[in-house]
């Protein structure tokens, strides 16, 4: 595969997962399982990716200035600082560490 | 008016107009709540495309290509996603980047069938409002108390999300284009901090904790052992076991598949 067919394949899942949502009755939303579902493995994605952006290196795991930058972002988001913020002091503090060792 | 109508029924008819003209003058009040709230979740959207086009171009996606993206997937979670699995992968990752992109579309689709109701008639209209169909449009619309203002909050917010998306994005692309060595300007810890924002507003029910904590520790030990882009999907059938069988969920609570608002998509 190339980069545009991956670019290209994974934007027209996406278009036709959201054209389908206007296409299907209402009633599927009834079904409880199916919502659940749904909305946890958007939570189980989103950390996952957290770890493998946290912690992959390669092939292999490694721990490093992200780290600490990844923690910082926690305790930013817990305390309600806004999106955008808090992406840029987890860049200047992971940027910051490697500057100095 | 006809003239046969006795005087009181003309009084009646005053009444009503008043009504309506009142009720119109609240309905107008409440689409400035709704489009007030739009620009103020679209804008912050917005602002956090830079740092997405920065890192899709970090990643090896070239400007164009980070661009069609914007304009066509149209979906923060997904883009982040797609760009971190060919970041770790390469080339070679590209159906698990794909596969993970799209599982992670697919609430849009249940957010479509909320919106489908309110976004108006005209296939047309219907076709530009899947298009827009996101968190952030979802959650400002369903926020709205009538399905007029709702109407207006969900158009206000998904075409100024649009819009400021793929221009945010695509300035991105260009300074990360001539940042060089994305990884002293910390872009990587970045990345990983937009997905804690992303996941954040998702947390506060006991099961989708329980679901993050797994999938976290699952993730990080197939990393060593599988494919780059795969560890990511086991983690997804983990969510599936426990939604199947609603291990450690409530018996009953707020629906599940309802946007979360605020900290982006």
């Amino acid at each position: 595969m190339t980069l545009w067919q991956i670019v290209i394949a994974a934007s027209i899942a996406c278009v036709v997962l959201k054209l389908a949502g206007y296409l299907v009755p209402a009633s599927v939303l009834k079904k409880p399982t199916l919502a659940r579902i749904s909305e946890l493995v958007t939570v189980a994605l989103l950390a996952a990716l957290i770890a493998v952006q946290t912690l992959g290196a390669g092939t292999g795991v490694a721990l490093d200035a992200r780290v600490p930058a990844v923690l910082v972002a926690v305790v930013l988001f817990a305390l309600r600082v806004p999106f955008i913020v808090v992406v840029i002091v987890a860049a200047l503090v992971a940027a910051g560490l490697r500057a100095l060792f | 008016m006809p003239a046969q109508l006795p005087p009181e029924d003309d009084a009646v008819d005053d009444d009503t107009a008043e009504d309506a003209a009142s009720q119109e003058i609240a309905a107008r009040a409440l689409d400035r709540v709704a489009t007030r709230e739009g620009i103020a979740v679209g804008v912050a959207t917005a602002a956090y495309g830079v740092s997405f086009g920065a890192l899709s171009v970090a990643s090896g996606l070239t400007l164009w290509q980070t661009a069609f993206l914007s304009l066509v997937m149209f979906s923060g979670g997904s883009q982040f996603a797609l760009i971190g699995v060919l970041a770790a992968g390469g080339v070679a990752a590209g159906p698990s980047a794909i596969a993970g992109a799209a599982l992670l579309g697919t609430r849009n689709g249940l957010y479509g069938i909320r919106t489908a109701p309110i976004v108006g008639r005209g296939w047309l209209r219907r076709f530009a409002a899947a298009w827009i169909t996101i968190d952030e449009s979802t959650a400002v619309a369903l926020a709205q108390p009538t399905p007029r203002s709702s109407r207006r909050g969900f158009w206000v917010t998904g075409l100024i999300v649009f819009a400021g998306w793929n221009l945010t994005t695509f300035v991105g692309a260009l300074i990360g284009n001539t940042l060089g060595d994305t990884r002293s300007y910390g872009l990587d810890a970045a990345a990983a901090a937009a997905f804690v924002g992303l996941l954040w507003p998702r947390l506060k029910r006991r099961q989708a904790l329980v679901v993050a904590v797994a999938a976290f520790v699952v993730a990080t030990a197939l990393t060593p052992v599988l494919a780059p882009g795969l560890p990511v999907l086991a983690a997804a059938l983990v969510a599936i076991v426990v939604g199947w069988s609603n291990w450690a969920g409530a018996r009953s609570g707020t629906p599940s598949g309802t946007p979360t608002r605020g900290s982006g998509r």
